[in-house]
């Protein structure tokens, strides 16, 4: 649906076009950082393309690609042509601690999600007017959704109360919670561990990954034996 | 008056004579008159709505009327996720209120975080202020809300402040399958 706007961008910028990928019909090209505000410049303004609608900016986090001298940040632009009815998604790649241009001089709409990315992975934005947290408090120290931030950690705005019967969660049961977000990073980026989920990474003999895992197996196995000690449930009476 | 009779005074009194304990008296009226404060903040709210509505009518117990002032309400509803960045909000709520004063924590999110392990949720309102009653669900019916309401009150007629949870009942599939096949 939008292969033209591909070979658009192709015969405009070249060897500059780094890569492109069809997923489906959804096409996405790569760009370097350096070309990322004049691609989206293009595309907004080239009549062909017409990309008057910013549909959203994110990014990707691939801790791992840092270990292999890859810039770890994938920063995805979506955008939509109200005119000509088609889509593209633009990657290009961003280093840790590396600054990249802002697009509010292109599309107004993109000053939140500039501050969400911001938030959330830490990237930030030259030229920006306000360039604060969108959704966590000034207070939050690190940036949550990167993969190294640690999953069972909380900032609380103030103090929590310490009284018995409160502190049943967390840290969350075996069962609770998100298991399957509880990855051990070191142990993945390390290629020791390459399990997500826990039900799954049981079934083809994984260890489980998080962290206290001997504590989680002996927890596992209190459970299943309370299980297995349960009568069978009483008949229907007749 | 029935109740009044039970709760306040004893069976082996003669009829028409009042014998009690003030504080039963002020428990008494206390528990049908409770003013509402609504913190509502996810999904939850929507069946806390239907719990207000002609359906199930929360008038029935004398605690149909929302006040949207903590300083002028009895009982706070947490309803709903509680972020970290709301936390100070309600505690500020909380504090407000006059007393005596009453919190019940609706559905899993409030009690415990719910499926919410993660850096933006406070896991269970009791981390930041005291709770009289849990209701378990997600959301919880709004038979629930009732049941939570009923026993608080009957909490406060006793006055017994330590925490409890709303028991799940028995619902209908069940009594269905316990009934003979004949009458099914």
């Amino acid at each position: 649906m939008s292969a033209k706007v591909v070979s658009k961008l192709k015969s405009q910028f070249g060897d500059r076009i780094l890569d492109t990928t069809n997923f489906r019909g959804d096409e996405t090209v790569t760009v370097a950082l350096k070309d990322w505000v004049e691609v989206a410049t293009f595309l907004k303004e080239d009549d062909a393309c017409d990309m008057s609608m910013f549909v959203d900016l994110t990014a990707v986090d691939w801790p791992e690609r840092e270990t292999e001298g890859e810039p770890r940040f994938d920063l995805m632009l979506f955008l939509r042509s109200y005119t000509k009815k088609h889509r593209i998604a633009v990657r290009t790649k961003v280093k840790d601690q590396e600054k990249a241009p802002t697009l509010t001089s292109i599309w107004a709409g993109a000053t939140w999600p500039e501050r969400e990315v911001w938030d959330m992975f830490g990237i930030f934005f030259k030229g920006h007017r306000d360039m604060r947290r969108i959704l966590l408090y000034e207070e939050f120290e690190g940036h949550p959704l990167r993969k190294d931030y640690p999953i069972d950690k909380a900032q609380p705005l103030i103090e929590y109360r310490d009284v018995e019967g409160t502190r049943k969660l967390p840290p969350f049961g075996i069962e609770e919670g998100q298991p399957f977000a509880r990855v051990n990073w070191e142990e993945r980026l390390a290629g020791r561990d390459q399990q997500v989920s826990p039900s799954i990474g049981a079934q083809v003999g994984q260890q489980r990954t998080l962290s206290d895992s001997r504590v989680a197996a002996a927890e596992l196995a209190e459970v299943q034996a309370a299980v297995d000690a349960e009568p069978p449930p009483e008949a229907p009476q007749e | 008056m029935g109740d009044l009779r039970q709760a306040v005074i004893g069976p082996d009194v003669e009829h028409g004579v009042f014998t009690s304990k003030f504080e039963s008296l002020l428990a008494w009226a206390r528990k049908y008159s409770l003013f509402q404060y609504p913190f509502a903040t996810a999904c939850c709210g929507i069946e806390l709505m239907a719990t207000a509505g002609p359906h199930y009518d929360i008038a029935r117990f004398g605690a149909e009327a929302p006040r949207f002032s903590p300083r002028q309400s009895d009982v706070l509803w947490v309803v709903g996720t509680i972020s970290q960045r709301q936390g100070p909000a309600l505690k500020r709520i909380y504090e407000q209120m006059a007393e005596p004063k009453w919190v019940i924590s609706f559905g899993t999110c409030a009690s415990c975080g719910g499926f919410y392990d993660n850096y933006t949720t406070i896991p269970g309102i009791d981390k930041i202020i005291p709770v009289d009653v849990y209701i378990p669900g997600c959301p919880p019916r709004p038979e629930a809300a009732l049941d939570a309401l009923m026993l608080l009150m009957e909490k406060i007629q006793n006055n017994d402040r330590s925490p409890s949870v709303v028991k799940p009942r028995e619902v209908v599939h069940q009594l269905r399958a316990k009934a003979p096949k004949e009458r099914r």
